[in-house]
């Protein structure tokens, strides 16, 4: 009874167009926010900011981004695990050529840097569509990650051919590098996914995302009422592989430590994130953090139930983890094609007529 | 509705087609067209199936480029324009089959008809609070006089897809609206609708040339609808001018009653 609209009057139009336009949803953002802040760093475990929290993040990040190209702009990329090793190499070259700069300004400006080579690769998108598409920037994720390897001055000729991070103090704590503190490392890409989710939502309400849905949902449509087709996919382009860059350089610098880019940044990283978009919800930004959620913690904890509840030996289960979370995902695609986001929705449409649906 | 022809004389020519020559490959779909339409009155075109109108709205709003003639537009020659640069130039117009931007709900589908009345770059946007929110909220306020002016208040959060043929019209009138054209085309607004619905259309049609002063391009196959609404009309049959004139001039024309009126092809 207590999730309701009514007598909860908009009375201007900013009012209208808030985030969270009913009182309750407001109270449990704030209350989220609280939690994730200041009650989760009290009582995270190293493992917990390890396996779950920290990884979580840094995915949402970049299913956040890939959503803007997928689920707004309808354009298909399968080359996300590219342009988060573009973010990666680009963090490693500046912590390593620019020792002062502050973790802040790096991360931005890798992302920087991966908006402009992703912008590059979405020129393609102006001349093909859907699957050819997908098939392009399947190309790029394979000539990223290729390029990345090939050229040793990307890794400072180091020997191994690995990146590692440097260490690196915010506010007198460390955060990445082998001594980094977990938890601070879990705070750190928490204000960045919480400030691009708000940057998301942002770009996605205005004039900016509705040339994106309206290239997404009738490209013709959209061009005679003034939308460029050009500039409205490229700035698709820009602003999801700046995400991705970002989510690629928090990815190396504070969750691996260390990276190898074939291994760490492979075409399955492309799939993972698109997995995420498509579970949690295209074209919805609560959708990647539960699309994210889905696909970080289903392993964490079959692995749990799977090796620590029931005694199976590590390998069995995870082979047994691949089948049961691909189960899910099909399950999930044919019960709801829309996305947990959707079938939150549902519920709460349901939960605002309760208890008297007719 | 029909003004003294005098009248017209001296209003001017926002847009003049001439010798427009336009085909695929081999096909022809338009020969040597030329008309004019004068500022703030309704213009019609009519013609059987397949005769070329829409093929000639998408010349004038820059889909199809013709391989003669010229385009004068607001007392300039226009040269070729892709279609959203045309937008910025004051012409919007709806779509034979409704293209509405089916994942959006009415007021976003209509809010993104204002796109070029809007500036704030991506930073602002990004920022929300400020400036973009500013731009944002003025020109929520204007779309919500369309939404007053269309009586579509109640269906405002709906997404399109879910309404019925009928409104969905409505709405992309409302979307072409909200750009402030200076030239709306519209192409077959009344196809499929029964009669009330085609009344509404037209009083809000009728409605939007007196209050506004927008010059009006139609297609309708609806005579009646013609007649009752259009200053002047231009005939065309496989992709010619078979007739330009008043409605009344049009349906006493021999040409026009044989190629068109009298005998269906
Ligand atoms: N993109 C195109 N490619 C090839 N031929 C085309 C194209 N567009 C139109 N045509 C041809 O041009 C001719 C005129 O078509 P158009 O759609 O303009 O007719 P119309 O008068 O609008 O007909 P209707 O009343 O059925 O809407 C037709 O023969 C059509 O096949
Ligand atoms: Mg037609």
């Amino acid at each position: 009874m207590f999730y309701r609209e009514s007598g909860d009057f908009k009375k201007t139009y900013q009012k209208d167009n808030q985030t969270f336009p009913i009182k309750f949803d407001r109270w449990r953002y704030y209350f989220v926010m609280l939690v994730a802040f200041i009650v989760v760093p009290m009582f995270l475990t190293d493992y917990m900011a390890n396996a779950v929290m920290t990884p979580f993040l840094v995915w949402a990040i970049a299913a956040l981004g890939l959503n803007i190209l997928v689920g707004y702009t309808g354009q298909l990329s399968l080359g996300t695990g590219g342009f988060m090793a573009v973010g990666a190499y680009a963090t490693y070259k500046l912590m390593t050529a620019f020792p002062g700069m502050d973790m802040v300004s790096v991360v931005l400006l890798s992302g920087l840097i991966t908006a402009v080579v992703g912008a590059l690769f979405g020129l393609p998108s102006l001349r093909i569509k859907g699957f050819y598409l997908a098939v392009a920037t399947l190309a790029a994720q394979f000539f990223l990650v290729w390029l990345l390897n090939k050229v040793p001055w990307f890794y400072n000729y180091s020997a191994s051919g690995q990146i590692s991070a440097p260490q690196r103090e915010m506010f007198g704590v460390i955060i990445t590098g082998p001594h980094a503190t977990p938890v601070a490392g879990y705070l750190f890409c928490l204000v960045f996914a919480v400030g691009l989710a708000w940057v998301a939502r942002n770009l996605t309400r205005g004039r900016l995302g509705r040339s994106w849905m309206a290239i997404r949902d009738m490209d013709i449509a959209a061009e005679i009422i003034g939308v460029n087709p050009l500039a409205a996919k490229l700035s698709a382009f820009a602003v999801s592989s700046f995400f991705v860059g970002i989510a690629g350089s928090l990815f190396f610098s504070v969750y691996l430590g260390a990276a190898e880019v074939t291994e760490a940044f492979g075409i399955s990283v492309s799939f993972a994130v698109l997995f995420m978009v498509i579970i949690g919800g295209l074209g919805s930004i609560f959708g990647s953090f539960i699309g994210a959620a889905f696909m970080v913690l289903m392993p964490v904890l079959l692995k749990n139930i799977l090796v620590g509840g029931m005694g199976w030996p590590t390998d069995l289960a995870a082979h047994f983890e691949f089948i049961i979370v691909g189960g899910l995902i099909l399950i999930f695609l044919i019960v709801e094609p829309h996305g947990l986001a959707q079938m939150a929705r549902v519920l709460k449409e349901k939960l605002r007529l309760w208890p008297f649906p007719h | 509705m029909s003004e003294p022809l005098q009248q017209m004389e001296a209003a001017s020519k926002l847009l003049e087609l001439k010798n427009i020559d336009l085909s695929f490959g081999g096909v022809k779909a338009i020969s040597n067209i030329s008309f004019d339409v004068m500022e703030g009155e309704v213009r019609a075109i009519i013609g059987p199936n397949g005769a070329g109108k829409s093929s000639l709205l998408n010349v004038i709003n820059g889909f199809y480029h013709p391989q003669q003639g010229e385009i004068w537009f607001d007392g300039k020659q226009r040269h070729a324009m892709k279609p959203y640069q045309i937008a910025y130039q004051g012409i919007a117009r709806t779509f034979q089959n409704i293209a509405l931007f089916k994942g959006m709900t009415v007021l976003d589908n209509i809010m993104t008809g204002r796109f070029t009345h809007m500036h704030k770059n991506m930073f602002w946007q990004a920022l929300w609070k400020g400036p973009a929110e500013k731009e944002e909220i003025e020109n929520r306020e204007f779309v919500e006089h369309i939404i007053d002016f269309l009586e579509i208040q109640a269906i405002r959060k709906t997404p399109v897809g879910r309404l019925p043929y009928g409104l969905q019209k409505r709405v992309e009138l409302g979307r072409a609206l909200a750009a402030q054209p200076k030239m709306l085309l519209l192409d077959e607004p009344m196809a499929g609708m029964n009669v009330e619905e085609k009344e509404d259309m037209c009083r809000f049609i009728l409605d939007v040339n007196d209050t506004f002063g927008t010059t009006i391009v139609l297609i309708e196959h609806d005579m009646g609808v013609v007649m009752d609404i259009a200053d002047r009309v231009v005939v065309l049959d496989y992709g010619r001018k078979i007739g330009d004139g008043t409605p009344d001039v049009v349906r006493n024309d021999q040409t026009v009653i044989d190629a068109y009126l009298g005998v269906s092809h």
